[in-house]
């Protein structure tokens, strides 16, 4: 959007929830980053800031929620600046749902980190957490600057850490199946994969938007799956 | 009848120029308009919208030093055809413009003057029932029928706008022509005219100028938007509103500098 309106008061509106959106995104990124920061490190010193910083999403979000209905009954914005609210309190409940687990992450990795064991699959574990970190990354960067292309490719990169969630499934269960001492710990292991895996999900639901908002469609193409821990074949 | 998957094309206009004196107001528009939908023409002042809804019932004509060129036909008639009796379009084509302008006599009256002029009640009795009629379908018959002698002047805004309507379907036309009609009213009275529209676009094709974008979206099936004497997009409501595929349309609608 290079272009103003004549009412510049609501490009000041517009841009304010932009930076909301903004703000949220990065609060979501530092709350996944911490979580599995912690789990990597095996540091458990944090967790308490990790729970206790979700409220701020939750916080912003509502903020956030209340600024886009004002600007609609004020504005009656039409066609982009219609698009570009609905998206904005879209992606900021995405961001919220990301705050939401990474708070599940740090809870869980308290356990992990107690129980003092030494696993190998934690390294599959940090080369997931580490794809949907870049892609939460470039999703908010396609996101401020409406960069549609850039938020597809995000989009195609969902199925890297489906098939890699899938594979990692697999590893737990065989672990599992090893012996019952580690059951619970790997448990908490596959929810915190799960988790990750799920935020990946929620970038694309973010992409999604961004292509929306420039567009004024939604993306066609359907996205190739490939989390076959999902599926009915799944019998290790 | 129609339906709007359906629709049948009503006024058909193909290479619609105006001039007035030496400045060309409209540039060759090209432009179909269905039969029982409401269409809406925006656009900034000046932008040819008014002389493109003039053009429909030749108003234009009475503007010394006006040009029009091209062809504008309403049921495959070419209304600019020297055949065409212009008194006689001019009641096929109604017309109710922005300022409220009932004639100083009674409310019957103005009702009753169109069909008088036109020979179309053969007695008293049946001049009451198509008074009573027009009333009804312009929604106003409940308010006024206690009195019918009072004078149209003494209605209020939005009162005397559908009186006007009244007025414009009285003889029995087949499209009415609304140049901003509700700018005058408080939103009251135009809730109460764009819910009329919905109903009159039953037995009218109804052509609106709005400077209200809201207006336009809210009663409007297909939208033209017109910029300097130019159509540059016309289609259904919605998409006009939502995702237009013009910049100058999405610059408009959202009101920036375009």
């Amino acid at each position: 959007m290079t272009d103003s309106h004549i009412v510049s008061s609501f490009d000041r509106d517009l841009a304010d929830l932009n930076r909301l959106v903004a703000r949220l995104g990065g609060l979501a990124e530092q709350q996944f980053a911490a979580a599995i920061d912690a789990l990597e490190n095996r540091d458990v010193s944090s967790i308490d800031d990790i729970i206790a910083g979700d409220s701020a999403l939750d916080r912003l979000e509502q903020e956030l929620n209340d600024r886009a209905i004002e600007v609609i009954a004020t504005r009656a914005p039409m066609a982009r600046d219609l698009r570009s609210i609905l998206s904005a309190v879209k992606i900021a409940s995405v961001l919220e749902r990301v705050g939401d687990y990474a708070k599940n992450i740090a809870k869980r990795s308290r356990v992990i980190i107690q129980e003092e064991t030494n696993r190998s699959d934690t390294i599959s574990l940090a080369r997931i957490a580490d794809i949907v970190q870049g892609m939460l990354r470039q999703v908010l960067d396609a996101y401020a600057t409406g960069n549609a292309e850039q938020a597809m490719d995000v989009w195609a990169r969902d199925q890297e850490v489906d098939a890699l969630y899938s594979s990692l499934h697999g590893d737990v269960l065989a672990v599992i199946a090893k012996g019952a001492e580690q059951a619970s710990v790997s448990s908490h292991f596959l929810f915190i994969a799960k988790n990750i895996e799920r935020i990946g999900d929620h970038t694309t639901a973010v992409a999604e938007q961004v292509y929306f908002q420039v567009h004024g469609s939604m993306p066609t193409d359907e996205r190739p799956k490939a989390d076959l821990a999902s599926g009915p074949s799944v019998t290790t | 009848m129609t339906n709007i998957e359906n629709p049948k094309v009503k006024i058909k206009a193909r290479n619609m120029t105006v001039h007035y004196g030496d400045a060309q107001a409209l540039h060759g528009i090209d432009l179909d308009l269905n039969a029982n939908e409401v269409t809406a023409l925006i656009g900034p002042s000046g932008c040819g919208k008014s002389t493109f809804l003039r053009c429909i019932n030749r108003m234009n004509d009475v503007i010394e030093g006006c040009r029009v060129g091209g062809s504008l036909s309403i049921d495959e008639q070419d209304i600019y055809d020297a055949a065409v009796d212009v008194v006689e379009l001019r009641a096929r084509v109604g017309m109710v413009f922005q300022k409220p302008n009932p004639f100083p006599k009674s409310i019957y009256d103005n009702v009753a003057y169109g069909p008088r002029i036109h020979g179309m009640a053969q007695d008293r009795a049946s001049l009451d029932a198509l008074v009573e009629r027009s009333l009804k379908r312009a929604g106003l018959w409940q308010e006024v029928k206690d009195r019918l002698n009072a004078s149209g002047t003494s209605l209020s805004g939005g009162q005397q706008q559908r009186l006007c309507i009244a007025r414009a379907i009285a003889v029995n036309p087949d499209i009415v022509l609304m140049d901003e009609p509700c700018s005058a009213l408080d939103p009251i009275a135009t809730a109460v005219i764009e819910e009329l529209m919905e109903e009159l676009r039953r037995d009218y094709t109804i052509v609106i100028v709005t400077h209200s974008m809201q207006q336009a979206a809210r009663i409007s099936q297909r939208t033209a938007y017109f910029h300097l004497g130019d159509l540059v997009e016309h289609g259904q409501t919605e998409t006009i509103f939502t995702t237009p595929q013009h910049q100058q349309t999405e610059a408009y609608i959202s009101g920036k500098i375009g």
